[in-house]
């Protein structure tokens, strides 16, 4: 039954090959804001349809799902199995497939101390642009056999394959998790987060927003406990709901109908000075949202996010007509280009989702 | 195997060529200069380069590449050449670039924790330098005293701690990479991510095949507060297993879990007289790091975990110097292997955990087969299983047949749903087995990914990736794990 739809997607694949027929490679669409648009003449190919999670030992710390299962039913069974997946992915909707999670390679609030969806990501089968099934990785930890043609595929929205089934490593749930607030300005915040990332503490989130920093702590009781004292700041209640908030943008600060900027930068960078920005920091400073006019210069935003070592995304476009994604120098962009010709010789895998030129 | 140029054969405009840019010591031609690059860690595997050179600068890189391009001249990278794969094993054609004199490290950030690095230096290097700022760099391949950054990142490197902190991809933020044309990349950033595919990623593990690694941008971690170990011992090697499995069920990550099989037991303790129990059939280390407080509630678990596990014999470390003596056991492995057989054979292969049980039995039915002792050091905690074939290479045809018996252990991994390389990498000594492990469209792609950056074909040529055609003439079966027909039937 399910290799039936493997191989209907497959016909599907070599057919728009064949015709030039570009695809828009569809799962819970829950994602379908972020990145450019798919192009007009794209015919969507659902994914959906494939799901199930089709092997989950909790002892291997390993899970494999087809692309088209919800995100919800893969994080309800691992709790069950007190286990998680660490990157904490956002969903942006309740659709949210698995498939959609790893090719838009988004990761939560737990990132900066667990790892990205790339560091979980263990093995992949894809269909390339020319309908071929194929596997990479695997379900072990270690597998160094061949490139690392899984992770590439993490981000890459859809571009170089429809994702078909994915092998992530699973980590167990921490025993307690216990939020903090602490009242402090964008500066002290930031020194104040890499200084203690530099501590042997269990700190798994930190966010700064209106003057206060909250930082998650998770782990053995006794050393949440010891982390607290050290850290000093008030204990806040609320903890679970503020960080589903931040990781959902769900929270005040993105509710403003105005372009939504991502700003991934080294950690240390001072707080950015752009006039008429709002900030909402995370991952110890390396991740600074911003909201902004819909005049505000784009060029300046890309440039200071160059600076601090890192790119800026245009996350939430509304209606703004610039491009996503932060240029790549000639020489990366000549290689992406080279990739993508030898995944997707026809160019019909969501192109133009990442960048207009493939 | 080995291949000597006389010297009508020699390059010479290549090496003339070469010195308008390097001094005279760093372009080496003579057959005794040659003689030590001749082999890496793999040593069964041996060939004279035609050239070597040692370039001390990202400038100096890049003119040797763009010359060798001109010339259609392969290029080898060479870091410290401990790998275990044939990974930097010369081409008789062609250049071996030494990166061992690039070996500074550039800048250590303690804010930010990260460190700045050349790829020649060594990788506990890193750790030395950075440990006065309460920081380390996590992967800690048992090689860390002599292996280089660069190997590092082309190999994928792991180490014991890598199941709770992660393998080398885990670890890095940023590098500088030259191409074949003598082209800068700058891949990944300060940042946690870049714009655009994962190209960190895809460089990590390549193997000198995509392009030459002159600058790494680490992460660093908090150095653990405390740490501390449990040694169990088994008299039951399905048991042992079962235990790492518990662990893991009772929601531990341990810092490192590493067994050793009975063989393995017998040759430590006649090595090192640690007073392992002669009688167990395996013995696990279990670490625990972090907070005092953490490791004591941790190991607290750990012990009782063992205990109800069936565990014949429990010790944990009472303080550093104790912890330091359990493993020692562990890490003299290899030299240990050393004095009871005149050469070994360590194989690389992971498995699911599940299947630790078959697929040692597996081994030990081959190893008679073979009538070749076989020692099993394992990192439990992933399922990466070291066998070390003991066999002397001076016996004729004991090597082919070592070769042939660890052959036969790599597809044994694949069928339980494996690989055939956990971190040693493919290199010249699996690449046979890369035809088992993957369908000839999977190769293909990877010849293209390989072509996307070397279209000629220059780095590392006939490493890591088989042609389509060598699988052929091999004629051997691509398995995909638990696809194949009859899944049920031994087949070792
Ligand atoms: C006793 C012993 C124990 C070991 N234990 C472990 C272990 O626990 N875990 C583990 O993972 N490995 C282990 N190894 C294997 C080996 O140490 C690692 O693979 C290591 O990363 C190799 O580093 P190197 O500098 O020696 O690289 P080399 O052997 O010199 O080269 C390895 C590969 O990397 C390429 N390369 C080197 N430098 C560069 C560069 N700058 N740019 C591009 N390509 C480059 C080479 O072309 C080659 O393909 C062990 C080896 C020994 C001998």
């Amino acid at each position: 039954m399910q290799q039936v739809i493997i191989d209907q997607f497959s016909a599907t694949v070599r057919a728009a090959a064949e015709n030039s027929q570009p695809l828009h490679i569809r799962g819970g669409g829950s994602k379908s804001f972020y990145g450019h648009p798919p192009s007009e003449h794209a015919k969507i190919l659902d994914v959906s349809p494939y799901q199930g999670i089709t092997e989950y030992e909790p002892t291997e710390l390993v899970i494999t799902a087809r692309a088209g299962t919800p995100l919800a039913e893969i994080e309800s069974l691992l709790r069950q199995n007190s286990q998680m997946l660490a990157f904490e992915p956002p969903y942006f909707s309740e659709t949210a497939t698995l498939g959609g999670c790893v090719a838009a390679g988004l990761s939560g609030p737990r990132r900066a101390s667990a790892g990205a969806v790339r560091d979980f990501v263990l093995g992949v089968r894809i269909l390339d642009g020319t309908g071929h099934d194929l596997h990479f990785g695997g379900q072990v930890m270690k597998n160094v056999a061949g490139y690392d043609v899984s992770r590439l595929m993490v981000g890459a929205m859809g571009t170089l394959g429809i994702l078909l089934e994915v092998s992530l490593k699973v980590l167990p749930l921490p025993t307690v998790e216990q939020t903090i607030c602490l009242e402090m300005g964008e500066t002290e915040a930031i020194e104040y987060m890499n200084r203690w990332a530099g501590k042997p503490l269990s700190v798994s989130a930190t966010c700064h927003v209106n003057e206060r920093l909250y930082m998650r702590l998770s782990g053995a009781e006794s050393a949440v406990r010891a982390a607290h004292t050290q850290l000093g700041g008030e204990a806040y209640p609320a903890g679970d709901a503020f960080w589903k908030s931040v990781r959902e943008h769900s929270h005040d600060f993105f509710k403003p109908p105005v372009p939504l900027w991502r700003l991934s930068v080294k950690s240390t960078t001072p707080p950015l000075s752009l006039s008429q920005t709002k900030q909402l920091i995370e991952w110890n400073g390396a991740l600074r949202w911003l909201t902004c006019p819909k005049e505000s210069p784009v060029d300046t935003i890309r440039q200071a996010a160059q600076k601090a070592g890192g790119h800026a995304t245009l996350f939430r476009r509304h209606n703004c007509a610039i491009p996503v994604f932060q240029e790549l120098s000639p020489a990366l962009a000549g290689i992406h280009q080279r990739l993508k010709q030898k995944f997707d010789p026809a160019g019909i895998l969501n192109p133009g989702r990442l960048y207009p030129e493939f | 195997m080995t291949c000597n140029f006389s010297a009508s054969n020699m390059p010479i405009d290549l090496i003339k060529q070469l010195r308008t840019f390097l001094p005279q010591e760093s372009v080496l031609h003579e057959t005794e200069d040659l003689r030590p690059y001749e082999c890496d860690g793999l040593s069964a595997y041996r060939q004279t380069p035609m050239i070597v050179v040692l370039p001390q600068t990202e400038s100096q890189i890049a003119q040797i590449l763009q010359l060798c391009h001109a010339t259609q001249t392969p290029v080898v990278a060479r870091g410290a050449g401990t790998g275990l794969s044939g990974g930097a094993l010369p081409h008789a054609k062609g250049v071996l670039m030494s990166l061992a004199k690039l070996n500074q490290i550039l800048e250590i950030d303690p804010l930010t924790r990260t460190a700045r690095v050349q790829p020649g230096v060594r990788n506990l290097a890193i750790s030395d330098a950075t440990r006065p700022y309460g920081l380390y760099y996590a992967p800690d391949p048992s090689s860390q005293i002599a292996c280089s950054i660069g190997g590092n990142v082309a190999e994928n490197s792991g180490g014991v701690h890598c199941l709770k902190y992660g393998l080398t991809v885990h670890n890095i933020l940023k590098l500088r990479v030259l191409t074949i044309d003598g082209e800068s990349l700058e891949i990944g950033g300060d940042s946690l991510d870049s714009p655009g595919f994962d190209l960190l990623a895809l460089m990590t593990g390549s193997e000198g095949m995509l392009g030459i690694v002159t600058e790494i941008t680490v992460k660093l971690i908090p150095v653990p507060e405390k740490a501390q170990l449990v040694m169990a011992t088994f008299e039951d090697i399905q048991k042992a297993g079962q235990a790492v499995a518990n662990v893991i069920a009772a929601g531990i990550i341990p810092a490192g879990m590493e067994m050793m099989d009975k063989i393995t037991i017998h040759a430590v303790e006649a090595f090192l007289h640690a007073g392992y129990d002669l009688n167990a059939e395996a013995i696990l280390l279990c670490e625990s790091d972090g907070t005092a407080e953490e490791v004591a509630d941790e190991i607290e678990r750990m012990h009782s975990i063992m205990k109800s596990s069936g565990a014949t014999r429990i010790t944990t470390s009472q303080n550093e110097a104790e912890r330091l003596r359990l493993w020692a056991g562990r890490k003299a492995a290899f030299p240990a292997a050393g004095r009871v057989s005149p050469d070994y054979y360590c194989m690389d292969g992971t498995i699911p955990r599940k299947h630790l049980a078959n697929v040692l039995k597996g081994i030990e039915t081959l190893s008679q087969e073979y009538g070749l002792r076989c020692m099993n050091v394992f990192h439990a905690g992933d399922g990466n299983l070291h066998p070390l074939i003991l066999y002397d290479a001076n016996t004729p045809g004991e090597l082919e047949k070592t070769e042939e018996f660890g052959g036969k252990i790599l597809e044994m991994c694949i069928h339980a749903g494996g690989t055939i390389t956990g971190e040693h990498g493919v290199g010249m000594e699996k690449i046979n087995q890369m035809c088992t492990q993957f369908a000839p469209n999977e190769l293909t792609l990877f010849h293209s990914v390989k072509a996307a950056f070397d279209p000629q074909g220059l780095l590392n040529p006939g490493k890591a990736v088989p042609t389509l055609h060598r699988c052929a003439e091999l004629g051997a079966m691509h398995v995909h794990s638990g696809s194949e027909k009859f899944p049920d039937l031994p087949r070792f």
